[in-house]
Order: structure tokens, then sequence, then C-alpha cells
């Protein structure tokens, strides 16, 4: 079985975000970059498979900072071959990315017709789309997103894959390969990798760079400002020691009859 | 812009969304401004009594057809798709939740249409409408604008009270045919209802909420230690739900439940809209986290900019002396 796994960097908003003197973008200069968190769920559901059947797991990122980082820490976790796709910078956009990777995805030797594509199933980031369902589109390939448990049927060339609904419902769907998949959720949470692993694939390298094709995307949409959202109310602050604290929201509670 | 306003209406389970009564609202505020249409779109098979409730709505285009009735993402973005190029709308509003999730991906690919994602607010401007979208989990608002039609909007819950999206007379039902392919290779298959026995978070006066702040599974019994206090239970954002720390039936927001309890404590809790969809109408919300401008803060009553765990533990303790 052959599994793609693709993978992007997203800014990291526990930092704080500075919008850049265009008014319209976020400000690069403090800006860290962090794997979409969904993706590492990807990449694990593609691990889980690979133990469990076996498989060839290839991992797909647009170059971004840190991105090799993310790629070496997949290897450690064992994912056999690591491809940068260059000229795609980070926050291209959802429509861009999908247009480009269905151009040139096809021309990297070995790495499609996959069984499964896995991706996060959305990005904080994901202005003008998400990528799974327009790449899948452009693939031609059946799509189904929210998933979090996937088991496959090679022989049958089916999975059947568990979709979040609301309240804890999920919905058992069957899927035929190949398929691409939205990823949500694993039954497990991302392995934890040692250190002197990723240093160990550091050391080793061996990720392929490859130069994205321009691919054909209908006009993005256009970000006229962007600025922090005005909030349309604000929390009263309450200040001093966590037992400060503690006594007032419990003088709150009284004040409402909830104690 | 050209076009009518449509906005698909989500019937899950036999009956209409709430977020699919909230998108109704906006929508019939920018058809009104636009001067246009609203006309709501139902998917499925059999469904069609469900669209007496679209009333304010100008009318109902329904498509029945066998390959609806589970409302796979695969075969209603195609019908969906048919029927626009058919009919040529200038906005497609949708709304954000896990039943849409699928067709939403999949229509802008299937119509060659734009998406403008995350919208929690559109207001007719210059004879266009202005978007604006929540990006980077709520800490950035972008103002967006999308050309001409037909152009797909993601709606998220909450835009505007579902109440407003009620009402009216039963509209004009059309039964349309929409030409599409059948079998995207998709099939539903069955639900899957959580465990019972578990502790039913909706129902709850009072719910202690932890998020990735919290930062350790050890502080959940923390939380525990509130909530039985206060009478009340545990739930959680995302987060905790993907370490395992608590099970998917304790989640709130999308892919969980919304909740509307006396009291809520966000402990740990950023405030992504994913998260806050499921409990900004909660009577009384106390956020605790330690970035002064994590956007539960303008959600909650009352912020505190403090270690999570220390003023779960502090507020324990002052409940239970006051109950004595």
């Amino acid at each position: 079985m052959k599994i793609l796994v693709l993978m992007k960097m997203v800014p990291d908003i526990v930092e704080e975000l500075e919008v850049a003197s265009d008014g319209r973008s976020l400000d690069q200069e403090y800006l860290r970059f962090i794997v979409n968190e969904r993706d590492e769920y990807a990449l694990e559901q593609a691990l889980l498979l690979k133990d469990g059947l076996g498989a060839t797991v290839t991992v797909v990122a647009p170059d971004a900072p840190e991105v090799d980082d993310v790629l070496y820490t997949a290897r450690a976790k064992g994912a056999d071959r690591l491809i940068k796709v260059t000229g795609l910078p980070a926050g291209s956009g959802a429509r861009a990315t999908a247009a480009a990777l269905a151009v040139t995805l096809p021309a990297i030797e070995g790495a499609l017709p996959a069984d499964l594509v896995l991706s996060g199933c959305q990005a904080i980031d994901d202005l003008d789309g998400f990528v799974a369902p327009l790449l899948a589109g452009a693939l031609g390939v059946p799509y189904l997103g929210l998933v979090s448990r996937v088991s496959v049927d090679a022989a049958a060339g089916k999975a059947q894959v568990m979709k979040e609904f609301a309240g804890g419902v999920m919905g058992r769907f069957e899927v035929s390969l190949p398929a691409l998949l939205g990823i949500q959720g694993c039954e497990k949470p991302p392995r934890y990798v040692p250190v002197a692993k990723v240093r160990a694939a550091i050391g080793a390298g061996g990720i392929e760079a490859v130069e994205a094709s321009a691919g054909t995307a209908v006009a993005p949409v256009e970000v006229a400002a962007l600025a922090k959202p005005e909030a349309a109310g604000h929390a009263e602050m309450l200040e001093g020691s966590a037992q400060d604290v503690a006594e007032k929201v419990a003088d709150i509670l009284a004040a409402r009859g909830l104690l | 812009m050209a076009g009518n306003v449509w906005i698909v209406a989500e019937s899950w389970k036999g009956s209409i969304s709430d977020a699919t009564y909230e998108a109704l609202a906006l929508g019939r505020e920018l058809a009104d401004g636009l001067g246009v249409r609203l006309e709501a779109v139902l998917l499925g098979h059999g469904a069609r009594a469900a669209a007496a409730s679209l009333g304010r709505a100008d009318g109902v285009l329904y498509v029945d057809h066998p390959a609806l009735a589970d409302g796979v993402g695969e075969e209603t973005s195609r019908a969906l798709a048919a029927l626009a190029a058919a009919r040529g709308p200038g906005l497609i509003l949708v709304p954000t939740t896990n039943v849409s999730w699928d067709l939403l991906g999949l229509l802008p690919a299937r119509l060659e249409a734009p998406l403008v994602n995350f919208c929690r607010e559109a207001v007719v401007s210059g004879g266009g409408v202005e978007f604006t979208s929540l990006l980077y989990g709520g800490k950035m608002a972008a103002t967006v604008g999308a050309g001409a039609g037909p152009v797909v909007v993601a709606v998220l819950p909450g835009v505007r009270p579902a109440e407003a999206g009620k009402g009216g007379a039963a509209p004009a039902v059309e039964e349309v045919v929409a030409d599409f392919v059948v079998g995207g290779g998709v099939r539903w298959l069955e639900y899957e209802e959580p465990e019972a026995g578990d502790v039913d978070i909706t129902q709850q006066d009072f719910l202690v909420a932890v998020g990735r702040g919290i930062s350790n599974e050890a502080n959940v019994e923390v939380a525990e230690e509130l909530a039985a206090a206060l009478g009340g239970a545990v739930c959680g954002s995302r987060p905790v739900i993907d370490q395992g720390w608590l099970p998917l039936v304790r989640q709130v927001g999308k892919s969980g439940a919304t909740v509307k309890p006396r009291f809520y404590v966000a402990a740990g809790i950023s405030g992504a809209p994913e998260h806050t969809e499921g409990m900004k109408d909660a009577e009384l919300i106390v956020a605790v986290n330690m970035d002064p401008s994590a956007p539960i803060f303008s959600v909650a009553h009352y912020g505190i900019v403090e270690d999570a765990t220390d003023v779960l533990e502090a507020l324990a303790e002052a409940v239970r002396k006051r109950k004595g």
C-alpha cells in the first residue's frame, strides 16, 4: 500500500501576530511557523496503517521556514520518503496550493498513484478553501473530510472510515481507493519521537526538493485588510492572585444565586 | 452583483439545523441589500416537508434524488454545482458544520468558483458584498472581497441568532431536477451514537471546560474537583479530546456539543471559533488564560490572566468554603 501525506506549515498563533505595513498580511519578521496541527494527525494515521498493514509513507510539504525539521521528524517517526515542494511560499492559499500540487505530484516519479492521500482536514489560514477536497477534485478521486479512524481492506480496494458529526456521533463510510481523506483525529495522539532520532534523521538527510509547476486556479479571494478582530464585547478582567480572583468569582456566583 | 442569494439548507437526521437558520438570517439581509431573491436550496430524498420551516427565504429549490438521501458530499456537491451552473446564483451561503463540511470543500472545485471561508460577517457595500473572515484561530479578521459570482461562502455558526432565520409563512417550494453524476466512491453505512452512560454535558448547569492550557492530563482532576464542588461536569476543547484526556462526548464546539449552562469556566482555552460556537450562549462565562490576547476574552463575561490550574484549584476551594 502506498500512502501520501500532505503537510504544511502555518503561523504559530501562540506568538503575538502583527499586521504588516501593507495592512493586508501578517508581519513576517516575528512570525514563527509550526506544522498544521491536523496534518500531524494525518501523518499519525498513515503511520498507524503502516504499522498494521505495511505501507510506504511519503510526506509532501511546501517549502517554508522550519519545514525541514518537520520532514525529518516525520522520517524519525517512520515516514519512508520526504518531498519538499519549492516555489510555493507559505500563505500561497489553498487554491493555488491545490492547483500546483495537482500538476506537480503526478510528475514526481513514484509519488502517485497512491492508495490513500491523507491531509489535515483544515488549517487556520485556509481563507480561500481546503486543500484536500480541492486536490481530490482536481485528481478525480473520492474525498471525505473530518475523518478520525481509517481501516483499509487493500485486497478489496476499499477503506472504512469514521467521520465526526456533532455531539459525539460518528458516521461510518465506505470509500473506494484511491481516495483522499481530510483527517481530523486519530485513535491515538501523534507518537512521540526522541530528539536523538530526529537528529539522526537530519544527519542522514534525504529530503527531495521538487520545484512546483504552476497550476491553474480560480482568481483568489482578495484580502482588502487584515486586523485584530473588533470584539463585540470584552471580558471584565479580574486581577490579583489565584486566591483573590477565585474569591471574586465566588462573589459573582453568590450574587447570581449560583452557590 | 447579479444573481440571487442561495442558502444551502442543512438537514440532518430529519431536522433543519440551527446553523441553517443563522445563515438564512444573514442571507435575508444580503438579498434585501442587493435587491435580489433569497432562495434556500434543499437536497435530499423524501425530505420536501423540511422546506416548510424555511419561510424567511423567498422560495425553496428542492432537489429530490435517492443519491442525496445520506448527504454524502461527493453527490451533494455535484447536484448543487449542476443546479448552480443552470441557475447562476450570485452567492451560495453554506453553514460551516460537520454535516456540510464535504459539500463545502468540494463545491468550489466542482463550480470552479471562489470560496470565502470562516465568514463571520457580510455586508452589502457599493453594489457588492464585503466579507469578514476570522483567521488564525480567531486572532485576526480579514476583510475580503470576491469579485463576480458565483461565490461560495462558508458561514460560521452564530453569525446571526437562529431565531432571526425562523418564521415566515411556508415558502413556495419548486422541485427542480439537477443533472449530476451519481457514484462518487463514498458510501454512508451507518451512524454510531456515543456510548451511553457518560454525563450529558448539554444538561448541566455548571461546566468546567479545559483546553490545551491545562498542560497535562493530571490537571483534568483539578477541573473534576471544581466541577464536583459546583455540582456540574468537566468538558473540553479539541486539544484535550485529541490527547485522549476526555472522551469525544465531552467536547464542546464543532464535532462536539453546543451547551448553554448557567456557569461556564473556560480554563486554558484560547477561544478559536470552533470552540466558541458551542458555548458563547452560556449565561455566565469566566475565562482563565495566560495569553491576555486570547480570543476567549471577547466571548467571556469575566477574564483572568493566570495559570488555569492554579485558578481552578483556588476556585474549588472558595466554592467548597462557601457551600460549607
